[in-house]
């Protein structure tokens, strides 16, 4: 048996073949269970998909490649979770396509960064981090400030989510200019609205200039909701340990 | 392969693949190399049996081990918490500064506490020593916005100001240009006016014609003789220590735009003796009232 590989190694399309299946039973082993486990992703209360302003600052966040250097995933580690707060949880990333959990920690995590720091620090420290983080090593991102958000094709990034499963609905869709607009209008006609669809949203001028809605808004507004979703109250520990 | 082919000079098997009228030595594979492949093999097998890994129709095959990773950190928190406990006993029965400065164990327990916590929620707005920035103020001074004592410092922590707890400790200093109260002159002149309760050279003109507006507009907050309010968080305008600097571009500024720094509160990250321990911490860097 061991002196037949003569068979495959001189069959190029049977040796593809061969290799195909050999892999596909890793892919299957690994992947095909995530599509029906129900317990792969923790029954917690409070996480709702992003809203249109928070999904444009992801965005952003991902053009930038703010992920080359953070990751966004506290793993359940004693020294971790005394720094950063309770483990990510699959629930928190269920909505996130493609997910940030990242592989490089040149900064801090930032799964829990929301609510840490106020609006203005995030923009001070994104226009010059060393101005408030005098050995920083991050790169400066003034031009946030300055460019205006061109949410021309919100509708389609929702869209384009819900087909990889975030459960957008046509409301969501239809209304994604006008709750992005609302996010950074704390005087909005539709607030009430916007709040029903994305439950405790977070309603400002992000960036502390009423006049344009600017990349800054959305990459703060994404940044204040980072890890902020699950209301760990709903969430049972022992019975997701894994 | 039936009728393997000897090499003559090695004396070694042939594999019978022949390029060009050169074979290939079928050697075998070096020993150490080999047992370290089946090791690995055995190894995998002893791994999955012990260890959480295949996958099933409901759920996974745990490993007999039973291995969980957040079974783990949770034992290994409340180990923790086991060995902190008896000082955050203490810790939430303390009233007053003095219950901890006369015990030098807690003393130091917290201080350490309080020093690591500082680094790694604090420091980014206030800098590593507390020493501060533009807009956020130094906490190893004496001049306090809110107060100084132990209990103001930990109720600023707990609540925050002009953060988004419902309690937060709030109050506005207000857009005077933006919202049209004074004009440029004006505000040129209370420029002078704050310039002059610093103790610094000022247009004595400016002054004149800015001490009625001081008395309408800004007594209310930083008091008759500008010392300030620290009910109200408003700064004692008197010294030299500047939150949003004290250059007359600066002041000019802070009266035109209006300031609002805001600070989170701390109850949704860390716990009533974190916050605690953390005041003390802030307390002790040398402005503790
Ligand atoms: C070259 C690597 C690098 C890149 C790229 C980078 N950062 Fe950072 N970031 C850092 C470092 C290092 C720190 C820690 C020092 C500091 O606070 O500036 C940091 C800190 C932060 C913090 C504060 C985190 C905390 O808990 O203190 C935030 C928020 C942040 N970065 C956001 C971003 C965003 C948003 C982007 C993309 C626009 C980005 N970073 C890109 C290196 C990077
Ligand atoms: C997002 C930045 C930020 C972070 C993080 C932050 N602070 Fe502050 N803090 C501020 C600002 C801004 C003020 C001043 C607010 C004002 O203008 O009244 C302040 C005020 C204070 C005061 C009151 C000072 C006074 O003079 O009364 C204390 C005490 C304080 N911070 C302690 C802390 C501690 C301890 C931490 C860490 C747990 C912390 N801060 C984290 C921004 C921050
Ligand atoms: C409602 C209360 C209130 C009134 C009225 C008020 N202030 Fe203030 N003022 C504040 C507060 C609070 C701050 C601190 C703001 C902060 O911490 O972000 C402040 C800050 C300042 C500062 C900055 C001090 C520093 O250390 O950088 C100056 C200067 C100042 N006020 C001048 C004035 C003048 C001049 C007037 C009258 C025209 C005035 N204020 C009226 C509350 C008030």
């Amino acid at each position: 048996m061991l002196d037949r590989h003569e068979i495959l190694e001189k069959r190029g399309l049977l040796l593809s073949v061969a290799i195909l299946v050999v892999v596909a039973i890793g892919g299957i082993v690994e992947i095909a269970p995530l599509f029906y486990l129900e317990s792969t992703i923790e029954k917690v209360k409070g996480v709702r998909p992003y809203s249109p302003l928070e999904l444009a600052g992801r965005n952003i966040y991902l053009r930038e490649g703010c992920y080359t250097c953070h990751s966004q995933m506290v793993r359940p580690l004693r020294d971790e979770v005394e720094r950063y707060g309770h483990y990510s949880l699959a629930a928190e990333s269920m909505y996130d396509h493609p997910f940030q959990w990242g592989s490089k920690r040149t900064g801090p995590d930032l799964a829990r960064v929301g609510g840490k720091y106020s609006d203005a620090w995030h923009q001070q420290h994104l226009v010059d981090p060393r101005s408030v983080v005098p050995e920083s090593v991050m790169p400066p991102y003034a031009m946030l400030n300055e460019r205006a958000l061109d949410y021309s094709q919100v509708e389609a990034w929702l869209k384009a989510n819900r087909v990889v499963g975030v459960p957008y609905t046509d409301e969501m869709i239809e209304n994604a200019k006008n709750d992005l607009e609302a996010q950074v209008d704390p005087f909005s006609e539709i607030y009430d609205d916007f709040i029903a669809r994305y439950p405790k949203a977070q309603i400002r001028e992000f960036d502390g200039d009423p006049r344009k809605i600017t990349e800054m808004d959305a990459m703060i507004a994404y940044l204040q909701v980072l890890g902020t979703m699950v209301d760990f109250s709903t969430y049972e520990a022992e019975e997701n340990y894994r | 392969m039936s009728d393997k082919e000897i090499d003559q000079p090695t004396g070694v098997e042939t594999t019978g693949h022949e390029w060009d009228g050169i074979k290939e030595l079928n050697n075998p594979l070096p020993r150490w190399w080999l047992i370290i492949l089946w090791i690995s093999i055995v190894w995998s097998v002893v791994y999955w049996i012990l260890m959480p890994s295949w996958p099933g129709i409901s759920g996974h095959f745990a490993g007999i081990r039973g291995h969980s990773d957040r079974e783990n950190v949770a034992i290994a928190i409340s180990a923790l918490e086991t060995e902190r406990s008896a000082q955050m006993q203490q810790l939430k029965s303390v009233s007053s500064i003095n219950d901890i400065e006369s015990d030098p164990q807690l003393l130091q327990f917290v201080l350490e506490a309080g020093e690591s916590m500082f680094g790694d929620n604090c420091a980014t707005c206030h800098g590593a020593g507390g020493q501060g920035f533009k807009g956020y103020p130094a906490l190893v001074d004496d001049a306090w916005l809110w107060g100084g004592t132990l209990d103001n410092i930990s109720k600023t922590l707990h609540h925050g100001i002009r953060s988004t707890h419902p309690e937060s400790r709030l109050s506005v200093m207000q857009a005077y240009g933006e919202l049209g109260v004074f004009n440029g002159d004006q505000i040129n002149d209370m420029v002078e006016y704050v310039v002059n309760l610093s103790g610094r050279d000022a247009n004595a003109d400016a002054v004149a014609r800015a001490t009625p507006l001081y008395q309408q507009q800004c007594v209310s907050c930083h008091g008759v003789d500008g010392t300030g309010d620290q009910t109200q968080g408003a700064p004692n305008l008197t010294d030299a220590i500047w939150l949003y600097g004290g250059e007359r571009s600066e002041i000019y500024e802070t009266i035109k735009n209006g300031r609002e720094g805001v600070m989170p509160h701390w109850t949704d990250r860390l716990t009533d003796e974190q916050i605690t321990a953390l005041a003390v911490y802030v307390h002790s860097l040398g402005g503790g009232e």
